[in-house]
């Protein structure tokens, strides 16, 4: 004979089962942990710490090529070759060689002013040619690189990335589960018992917040040991600002998924929502290249919020009154979601 | 003794249907009440309004005293419910979402001791996605027995079970009645209303066409034997009622179903009348008449096709 079963609260029973059921799940558990890894790992070696590419040139075939040439191939910055007009001309317009270096005895450099790439390239091949032909420099400055921690790609791309992945599993273990039970009628025979409707949601929060530390914490780890993003900011800060971000988008996730009555409803919704934040919101690139007219929509996206304040902290070593804005606004969109979605949410 | 499921002029119109349209149903304590009927005869609705999960557009429901709109919290407490088709979550094991279903109840059965009387201890640890739809189904009424409920509310709790699942799930049934419970179930299957209920209440489009214990509503055929026959050519209708002792007649596959009192006298009439018309007998067999056949002679159709 078993003893007795000890019940414990239905809040804690809930959640303990959302959580197991989670944990059974190995789709899911592949699109919360091993997915950003992966994407993680892929881009970071495809922007790797690598010397910058030579820039191609085209030397025009004629008397003084082979001269021109021999002395470009000593700079460390272009890709010189010669060319005949006609494929010489070809490859700038196709933009494969950046600058072209023409003229008999006048040297005459062709290029398009609007690429700076053609800027620097005529710059170097003037500097070279006017060495070669005998200047002297005048002043003789001392060059000192930096290859600053917190400035290379990958430090702007793990941030990204972490948000990115809150927006992701916040959105979709709120409206998959939700979408789910309700189609299953599981929702409806839930309602059938005495089972308080809060509970349910807040046990789904209560799940969430284990897994949300997990992902965060393997994802910054991850970071640090292979590409050497450090947090420079405290991980208390980081701590609060990855749950506040988190539940935001449960909230939102919630909402989503407060009506809608089958799978597909809720994933093209979640799309929807979700698309515009990939694109907009800095996740592989900044949004300052956006229109300056849009970028105040941008700013309050709610992962928009969520990256600034992640890189603040993570890149800038940021403290908690330094990202206020960013944590309220995105309190207020959990908040806000959260209370419409229960609202409107249908139970069968 | 006041009722413990009582419901007034219940009306339920949909857009395209009316799938309860002015139903009155009572229901004495310990009694197990069966709503009887072909799919798309309003039962699950109704069923759905006395269980709290519909709100019908009129009329009156009272569950033991209490009403839904007054009393939700303190009725969900003392009644249990099966719907017809509820996934549990496949990735629980059978005690896990048992105990997570005893947690929403204030007082209630153990979760272990249920899973014996339910004979699912052999399955305490197995996932509730791995179960045959037999167990599925016991553990959905585990589930609406967990909060030791006064009432249990069924909806075709038996549909598409085997014949042996099914005899375990009457057995359940029986066993909650012995304690005193009282029990409203849906069913198609005239076999399981005989069995199990009291009382029946035969609906058809939301209408009440029939109501009383199995043997009354059988007794009201008036022939206590079906024949069922088919012969080449097929005989005309005037040709079947016209034989002596015929109670009733209705079309069946190629052929007929005749109801009569006594199948010594019915049957060789039959036979001569068949032979008399120039027609040969193809099949012919008999039963004892059962509320499948009351439906037939009330409606005209049979319960499986209607």
């Amino acid at each position: 004979m078993r003893e007795k079963t000890r019940i414990r609260p239905p809040i804690i029973e809930l959640a303990l089962a959302r959580t197991k059921e989670f944990l059974r799940e190995k789709e899911a558990m592949f699109w919360v942990f091993g997915f950003p890894l992966i994407l993680a790992l892929a881009l970071g070696f495809a922007f790797r710490e690598k010397p910058p590419d030579r820039i191609p040139v085209g030397v025009v075939a004629g008397p003084n090529a082979q001269q021109r040439l021999a002395a470009l191939l000593k700079s460390k910055t272009l890709l010189p070759r010669i060319m005949n007009e006609q494929d010489a001309r070809d490859a700038l317009r196709r933009g494969k060689v950046s600058l072209l270096i023409e003229g008999t005895d006048t040297v005459v450099y062709r290029f398009d002013a609007t690429r700076p790439d053609s800027l620097s390239a005529r710059n170097e091949t003037d500097d070279v040619l006017q060495a070669a032909a005998g200047r002297r420099n005048v002043l003789v400055p001392r060059e000192e690189r930096v290859h600053e921690q917190g400035a290379r790609y990958i430090d702007f791309l793990i941030p990204g990335l972490l948000g990115m992945n809150l927006m992701g599993t916040g959105m979709w273990s709120m409206g998959f589960t939700i979408a789910n039970a309700r189609m299953k009628k599981l929702l409806k025979r839930l309602v059938a018992t005495p089972m308080r409707k809060t509970d349910y949601l807040l046990a789904m929060f209560l799940s969430r917040l284990i897994w949300l530390l997990l992902e965060v914490s393997v994802l910054v780890a991850f970071g640090w040991i292979v590409f050497g993003v450090r947090v420079n900011g405290s991980l208390a800060v980081l701590a609060i600002l990855c749950i506040v971000g988190g539940y935001a988008f449960s909230g939102i996730g919630l909402l989503t998924a407060s009506r809608a009555k089958t799978i597909e409803a809720v994933s093209g919704l979640m799309n929807l929502i979700m698309m515009p934040m990939w694109l907009c919101s800095g996740v592989f690139f900044s949004y300052e290249r956006f229109p300056d007219s849009v970028k105040p929509f941008i700013r309050v996206l709610p992962l928009t919020l969520l990256n600034d304040a992640l890189r603040a902290v993570v890149n800038d070593a940021a403290g908690l009154s330094q990202i206020t804005f960013q944590i309220g606004l995105l309190a207020v969109w959990g908040i806000v979601t959260f209370i419409i979605g229960l609202k409107i949410f249908r139970w069968q | 003794m006041p009722d413990v499921i009582a419901c007034r002029n219940l009306r339920k119109y949909y857009a395209d249907v009316k799938a309860v349209d002015g139903l009155d149903l009572s229901v004495a304590s310990g009694e197990c009440f069966g709503l009887l009927g072909p799919n798309g005869a309003g039962k699950t609705t109704t069923i759905e309004i006395l269980e709290g999960l519909t709100e019908s557009d009129s009329g009156e429901v009272e569950i033991l005293g209490l009403t839904w709109r007054k009393n939700e919290r303190e009725l969900r407490e003392r009644i249990g419910i099966s719907l017809q088709e509820t996934q549990l979550t496949e990735k629980l094991t059978v005690f896990e979402t048992l105990r997570l279903f005893r947690s929403f109840y204030r007082v209630g059965a153990d979760p272990e001791e249920l899973l014996r009387d339910l004979s699912l201890d052999e399955k305490h640890d197995a996932r509730v996605g791995k179960l045959s739809g037999g167990q599925r189904q016991r553990l959905a009424v585990a589930c609406a027995l967990v909060g030791n409920p006064d009432v249990l509310f069924l909806d075709e709790p038996t549909t598409g079970l085997d014949p042996q699942s099914r005899l375990q799930l009457w057995d359940i049934v029986q066993r909650f009645r012995q304690k005193g419970g009282t029990v409203l179930l849906t069913t198609h299957y005239m076999e399981e209303a005989e069995r199990l209920c009291d009382r029946v209440a035969i609906v058809d489009h939301g209408h009440l066409i029939a109501l009383g214990t199995p043997a009354e509503l059988i007794a009201k055929l008036q022939a206590r034997n079906v024949i069922e026959f088919t012969s080449e050519p097929r005989l005309e209708q005037a040709v079947v009622e016209a034989i002596d002792g015929c109670a009733g007649v209705t079309a069946h596959r190629e052929g007929w179903l005749l109801r009569v009192h006594s199948l010594a006298e019915a049957v060789p009439r039959l036979i001569d009348t068949v032979e008399k018309q120039g027609a040969k007998l193809v099949t012919l067999s008999t039963h004892e008449a059962t509320l499948e056949d009351l439906f037939v002679s009330l409606t005209g159709r049979e319960l499986r096709d209607a």
